[in-house]
């Protein structure tokens, strides 16, 4: 059975690219647009990897790996943080919070792929 | 624990190769067959010129690398190892030695000279010289770099979704690599969290990829892990060096991704490391491990510390009449004892490492002074404590030299004597009970009673015409500034003295003794403790305190009757069948103000063959003894040579006996003259 990934992102278009290039690369992939859904849809199909973005409407992203760490089924599910380069500040608090890594933007399809095996083994 | 610096480990290494390579040379030279001593001083250089350029020795490298040349030529070539190479070989070996120990002062243009002369007797003519850089390349071929890696993620990295095996999985997907877990931050199981991480794991790396692809596999948790990594095969970056892993316990491959509690250390033996494999062949020829000797030390201080109060347990035991309590005590004192015993035991080096180093000695010396001597050693394997092995050097090569230089005697006038012309020096040594013997013994001239006696007499030292045994006579030697060479020479006669030799023999609780045949030659003999952390002891009590008399300068023990005491008042002799033994009024001395005990003791004590009587009031027993140095501020007291500590925890000083001789033979003489 295919691994899980659930991507957490008000952007469509972000979510999108995610979606392709996952399932292209034989994931399952389920979607959230802001950290309420995001918690809503974790504890309805446990995820292997959790992708957020950190600035997002109703939940941002900080307080949704904080909630997130909280369910006992997430203790030790990596989760990455999509941010840009500049936010060396923003990495801190969100690994602060509970993330494991994070994706810098924008991505190419490769990178993001790394990324995903570099947490998530082959 | 101390830091391990890689330089260090290459100095130490390459001393002993020195030390190897010294002995082929010397063994060269009288060698029927020196194949395989030759194929030994090459294996030593290749091996120093290859670590010196791992470890930033340049210099050395270069220079070990043109004496290998040449050795190579004659290991290939079967040339005849003469004389002359013998010579500029050692010679070589003396410029390697400066090199490491200071390369900046080293003298170049004589490595050059000597260089020369290296290649002029290995040189069948036309061999073309090799100009080629000297320094072997110091990552191989494929370019491939050791890394040793050593990390310890965040305690909560489990938590927050990082998998150590996968780190693990990366860097070994970067080349070869060995893995070890390292469980010493693992808190007792009362103490641990069930999330927690507490494994740290040491990876060896040998990869051809850049350094940066290290840190690119910990990028998400770099900045709260601890991190270290070591460059292993080149000059170790400046910061300080982490120590070597606890001696990691080889598991099974790497399995645990959350390393649950049954996650001990984890090692995968993929392929051994260059640096691994050196060890191991290290270990076959000698099967021992090294240790840094303050280690030893503070091994053995514990032990003291466990054995003083393992004293008191046994004594509180003895006093009770609690039978279980008793019968532990005994247990713990068995185990005490055989701690102190195993403790001392790995202290215990062969001498023999100090007798190979006196054979250049022996050969540089006899070349010096024309003369033509074999050095005999026989009881390299008599063991003795590290530290006793180690101060021992100086005052032997001292009383070599001078049975070197005024012993024996030049080939004519050996000849003439009826005498081989080959003069001849023995050292041996051999256990006696708690003690080992070291005799040096020359067959030279022997001792010239008259000249030290008219010396003596001139310099004031001894009355002329009183009567001396010959030992008594040849303890003038050793008195400061008594030299009866006519003529200093370069070998002897300067500086250091037989004063001083006596004095460091005596510090190590030590006695020396002479015996001189004349014409037939002298032998020195050394009595040495075999250990100086332990002493059997003498309890003995004056007045209210209590001291310590080491038990091998004890003799005998009368009783001095209150009428013989009275009688001996002014004049402190005592007869000991037929011998007049001087004696010493120990409370006298120690300035105790309690009245003497109706039936005084004389502990009769020597160093030697000189006797002294110690009263004392009561001798309690014999009584082991853990030494305890005095303090700094003590330094000058020579009346106590340690302290140690009673099973009832008072303290006990420790008599120096050589001192008490000296100042009973002071006032013997004092009382002769009046």
């Amino acid at each position: 059975m295919s691994k899980v990934i659930l991507t957490v992102d008000d952007s469509a278009s972000i979510r999108m690219m995610l979606k392709m290039t996952l399932t292209g690369a034989g994931y399952q992939v389920s979607e959230a647009a802001n950290g309420v859904e995001g918690l809503a849809k974790a504890q309805e199909k446990p995820a292997h990897l959790v992708f957020t973005d950190l600035n997002m409407p109703v939940m941002d992203g900080l307080t949704f790996i904080r909630e997130l760490r909280k369910l006992p089924a997430y203790r030790g599910v990596p989760i990455l943080f999509l941010t840009t380069e500049s936010d060396g500040e923003m990495k801190r608090q969100a690994k602060e919070a509970g993330a494991t890594g994070w994706l810098v933007k924008p991505f190419q399809q490769d990178q993001l792929l790394s990324v995903v095996k570099k947490v998530l083994g082959a | 624990m101390s830091a391990v610096d890689p330089t260090e480990i290459f100095r130490q290494e390459a001393e002993e190769l020195l030390e190897q390579l010294e002995q082929a040379l010397l063994d060269l030279e009288h060698a029927e067959d020196g194949r395989e001593l030759v194929d030994g001083a090459f294996r030593a250089l290749h091996t120093i010129k290859g670590s010196g350029a791992m470890f930033g020795f340049e210099q050395v490298a270069a220079f070990t690398h043109e004496f290998e040349t040449a050795f190579d030529r004659v290991r290939k070539e079967h040339l005849a190892p003469s004389r002359e190479l013998v010579a500029v070989a050692l010679a070589a070996k003396d410029h390697i030695r400066a090199l490491i120990e200071q390369a900046e002062t080293a003298d170049a243009a004589a490595g050059d000279a000597i260089i020369q002369e290296l290649r002029r007797v290995t040189d069948d003519g036309g061999a073309e010289i090799d100009e080629a850089p000297a320094v072997e390349p110091v990552a191989d071929q494929t370019g491939t770099t050791t890394w040793r890696i050593r990390f310890h993620l965040a305690q909560d990295a489990l938590v927050t979704g990082t998998k150590p095996l996968l780190l693990l999985d990366e860097l070994r997907s970067l080349g070869t690599c060995t893995v070890t877990g390292l469980a010493d931050a693992v808190p007792p199981l009362e103490e641990l969290e069930p999330e927690a991480l507490y494994l740290g794991w040491e990876a060896i790396l040998a990869t051809s990829h850049p350094r940066e692809a290290i840190d690119e596999v910990f990028m998400f948790v770099l900045d709260d892990m601890k991190l270290e990594v070591e460059r292993l095969d080149a000059p170790p970056a400046a910061g300080p060096s982490a120590d070597p892993a606890p001696a990691p316990s080889p598991v099974g491959e790497a399995e645990a991704a959350e390393p649950d509690l049954s996650t001990v250390p984890v090692v995968v033996p993929l392929a051994a490391p260059e640096k691994t494999r050196r060890e191991a062949d290290a270990g076959k020829t000698t099967n021992s491990i090294r240790v840094p000797a303050e280690r030893l030390d503070q091994l053995m201080d514990r032990v003291g510390e466990l054995v003083i109060v393992q004293a008191r347990l046994s004594q509180l035991a003895a006093s009770g009449a609690d039978t279980a309590l008793k019968s532990i005590a005994e247990e713990i004192e068995r185990l005490a004892n055989e701690l102190r015993d195993t403790t001392m035991n790995v202290r215990m080096v062969p001498i023999g490492s100090l007798f190979g180093r006196f054979r250049r000695l022996v050969h540089d010396l006899s070349r010096d002074l024309g003369k033509q001597i074999d050095l005999v050693t026989s009881g390299e394997e008599t063991e003795l404590d590290k530290t006793v092995v180690e101060r021992l050097a100086d005052p032997l090569v001292h009383l070599i030299r001078n049975s070197i230089d005024h012993g024996i005697e030049p080939p004519s006038t050996r000849l003439a004597a009826g005498k081989p012309m080959r003069g001849q020096v023995r050292l041996e040594a051999r256990h006696a009970g708690t003690e080992v013997l070291i005799a040096i013994t020359d067959d030279g001239k022997g001792l010239d009673r008259d000249r030290i006696r008219a010396k003596a007499e001139e310099q004031g030292l001894l009355a002329p015409g009183l009567k001396l045994s010959d030992n008594e006579l040849y303890q003038y030697l050793f008195h400061p500034g008594f030299s009866t060479a006519r003529e200093v020479t370069a070998v002897s006669g300067r500086g250091v003295g037989m004063d001083v030799v006596k004095r460091l023999i005596e510090a190590l609780r030590g006695t020396i003794d002479m015996a001189t045949t004349p014409g037939r030659g002298t032998t020195i003999t050394l009595r040495l403790p075999l250990t100086l952390a332990i002493i059997d002891g003498l309890l003995v009590r004056i007045g209210q305190d209590r001291y310590i008399i080491p038990l091998t300068a004890v003799e005998e023990c009368v009783e001095l009757s209150a009428a013989e005491d009275g009688r001996s008042a002014g004049r402190s002799f005592l007869s000991i069948r037929g011998d007049l033994v001087p004696f010493l009024r120990l409370r006298e001395v120690l300035g105790s103000n309690s009245p003497p005990d109706p039936h005084q003791k004389v502990i009769v004590v020597s160093t030697g063959e000189l006797r002294v009587g110690l009263v004392v009031d009561q001798v309690i027993g014999n009584h082991q003894t853990v030494i305890k140095s005095l303090s700094r501020l003590h330094a000058d007291v020579d009346t106590f040579s340690g302290a140690t500590i009673l099973g009832d925890g008072s303290v006990a000083l420790i008599l120096d006996i050589a001192q008490a001789v000296e100042l009973g033979h002071a006032q013997a003489d004092r009382q002769r003259a009046s």
